[in-house]
């Protein structure tokens, strides 16, 4: 009995210890954001492997998930005879819960579990290391751009991929299952607000991108630089993220729409 | 040049290095060695300042390493050039890229002199021929020539070799060999080189150090260490399987164990 409690104890001491040491790299990165700045060239190759690679995965996702937000729509909505409401439902879904969330989780299996192999390899194989030796400091020069890279890219796919499922809802809704396309486009424009909608999303938006970028590197950083460490901490980054975006999806959604 | 005194070190419950202390003369290459796991990487970690030591010192041109602020850390650092036992080679940039890579960070130098500097290097040696290269496509020996172009790509008055010969063909071995001794005087290094080869770190080191176990158990020029009286020397620098270092691993006697059942 004693020895359980003993295991709880150490469990919760290491994840305490874990998250001062997570906090510790996140002030390492922020304070890393005039050397970012002065070398330009090094945010940009990120922004292109983090999130130009990423951009198919998006759009082609956020289309079909849009399509097929136009067929259940278009069969929910009938029942009521509501078909031209279509419009504000997919882009109120989307906008609000689908883009955010769906988006994010695509990130972290794409992008983020590829940071943190990389950063992982690079530790096991010493490039790490061998910068510090260099006085370069692997912080500033290799994970600071990677995370801005992340934090840049990801409201920006977001918003893709909410402008793709709309084009998918309208590509089911109206011309496979003829809702009018006038009421749908303006039923959408009407009907949608800018703040409540849009800037609730992209704020949720943000929140993800920091969220995944700081668990992809650091899971990266902190790994066990053998190749089953890498494996688990490669697992961790997809896992812990899915749960940070579940968990805070919950607590902003409450925030912004809810609990008043 | 770089002093260590009264190091102790752990891992975990194990002691690395029990009270050690040694003195690395300047511009003459030392030798480091001891059987794999007795800590080597790890003492060039504590040197470098990547380690911190439980106790004891390390002066570094007369600075304690473990006391300086990052910034005087990093400026000591590029006085010391580091070859990784792997290489450390950055995997995403050419050879070129890799060599350039400190000059550019840390210096002002315009283009063309960078490309003097690192094709000096790369001529040094010997691979001028390799430099649009990708390090996934550099054979063992050849990356431990660019990572020791690289590791004196920023004119280091010291210089740090872990392993420099694990793994290499004879003919590599030779190569390294006679770079690692022609470097140290042509540049007026001052060396350390770490490592489990008899042989071939006897024939280059002015001075020797044998560990074991968190120790030091002899120490001296090759020549002295060969005459050595003690048997665990005799047992390293000869190479025997058997010795004062049992080749079995501590375990319970071997017929009681087979008719256990
Ligand atoms: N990061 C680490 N964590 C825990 N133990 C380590 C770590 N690195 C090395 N060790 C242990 O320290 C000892 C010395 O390692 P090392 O310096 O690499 O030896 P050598 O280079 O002489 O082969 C080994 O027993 C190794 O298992
Ligand atoms: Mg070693």
């Amino acid at each position: 009995m004693i020895i359980f409690f003993q295991h709880i104890g150490q469990a919760c001491l290491k994840s305490i210890e874990k998250l001062g040491r997570a906090s510790l790299f996140f002030i390492a990165i922020i304070s890393s954001i005039g050397y970012v700045l002065l070398r330009p060239n090094l945010l940009i190759k990120q922004l292109f492997s983090v999130g130009v690679l990423t951009f198919w995965l998006i759009a082609i996702s956020g289309l079909f998930v849009g399509m097929v937000l136009g067929l259940q729509g278009v069969y929910t909505l009938s029942t009521f005879g509501a078909e031209s409401s279509l419009g504000i439902m997919v882009a109120a879904s989307l906008v609000r819960e689908l883009g955010p969330v769906v988006g994010a989780l695509l990130f972290a299996g794409r992008a983020g579990s590829a940071l943190t192999a990389e950063i992982g390899l690079m530790k096991a194989t010493e490039q790490l290391s061998g910068m510090e030796m260099m006085a370069i400091d692997p912080l500033k020069y290799i994970i600071a751009p990677r995370f801005f890279a992340g934090f840049i890219s990801l409201p920006l796919l977001v918003a893709i991929f909410s402008a793709m499922g709309i084009i998918g809802g309208y590509l089911a809704g109206v011309e496979l299952l003829h809702v009018d396309s006038g009421a749908y486009w303006s039923q959408m424009q009407a009907s949608i607000d800018f703040d409540a909608d849009i800037v609730n999303g992209m704020i949720k938006s943000i929140i993800f991108a920091w969220l995944v970028s700081w668990i992809a590197l650091f899971e990266g950083y902190d790994a066990v630089p053998t190749s089953a460490g890498i494996s688990r901490a490669t697992t961790r980054t997809v896992v812990n993220s899915s749960f940070a975006i579940l968990i805070f999806d919950f607590l902003l959604t409450a925030l912004m729409f809810g609990v008043a | 040049m770089i002093s260590i005194r009264n190091l102790t070190f752990s891992r975990g419950n194990r002691k690395i290095f029990d009270n050690i202390s040694m003195q690395i003369m300047p511009h003459k290459i030392t030798a480091i060695m001891g059987p794999s796991g007795t800590g080597k990487t790890t003492l060039l970690k504590l040197i470098g300042g990547q380690l911190k030591p439980d106790s004891g010192t390390i002066l570094v041109n007369d600075q304690e390493i473990h006391q300086l602020s990052r910034r005087a850390l990093y400026e000591l650092r590029k006085k010391m050039g580091m070859l990784f036992q792997s290489g450390a080679l950055l995997s995403d940039m050419s050879v070129y890229d890799n060599i350039a890579f400190p000059i550019r960070e840390h210096t002002k130098l315009t283009k063309s002199m960078i490309r003097t500097v690192v094709l000096m290097k790369l001529n040094a040696v010997g691979l001028r021929g390799a430099r649009d290269l990708m390090p996934s496509e550099l054979s063992g020996g050849m990356a431990r020539r660019i990572a020791m172009a690289r590791a004196l790509a920023l004119d280091p008055e010291m210089i740090l070799y872990d392993e420099p010969f694990t793994g290499q063909d004879p003919i590599s071995l030779a190569v390294l060999v006679k770079l690692i001794k022609t470097l140290n005087q042509t540049l007026h290094l001052t060396s350390i080189v770490v490592s489990h080869d008899v042989e071939e770190t006897a024939s280059i080191a002015d001075y020797i150090y044998l560990m074991s176990e968190g120790k030091i158990v002899g120490q001296g020029s090759p020549e002295e260490l060969t005459q050595s009286d003690s048997e665990w020397v005799q047992q390293f620098m000869q190479g025997q399987a058997d010795g004062p270092v049992p080749f079995h691993y501590p375990a319970d006697d071997f017929s009681e164990e087979l008719f256990a059942l």
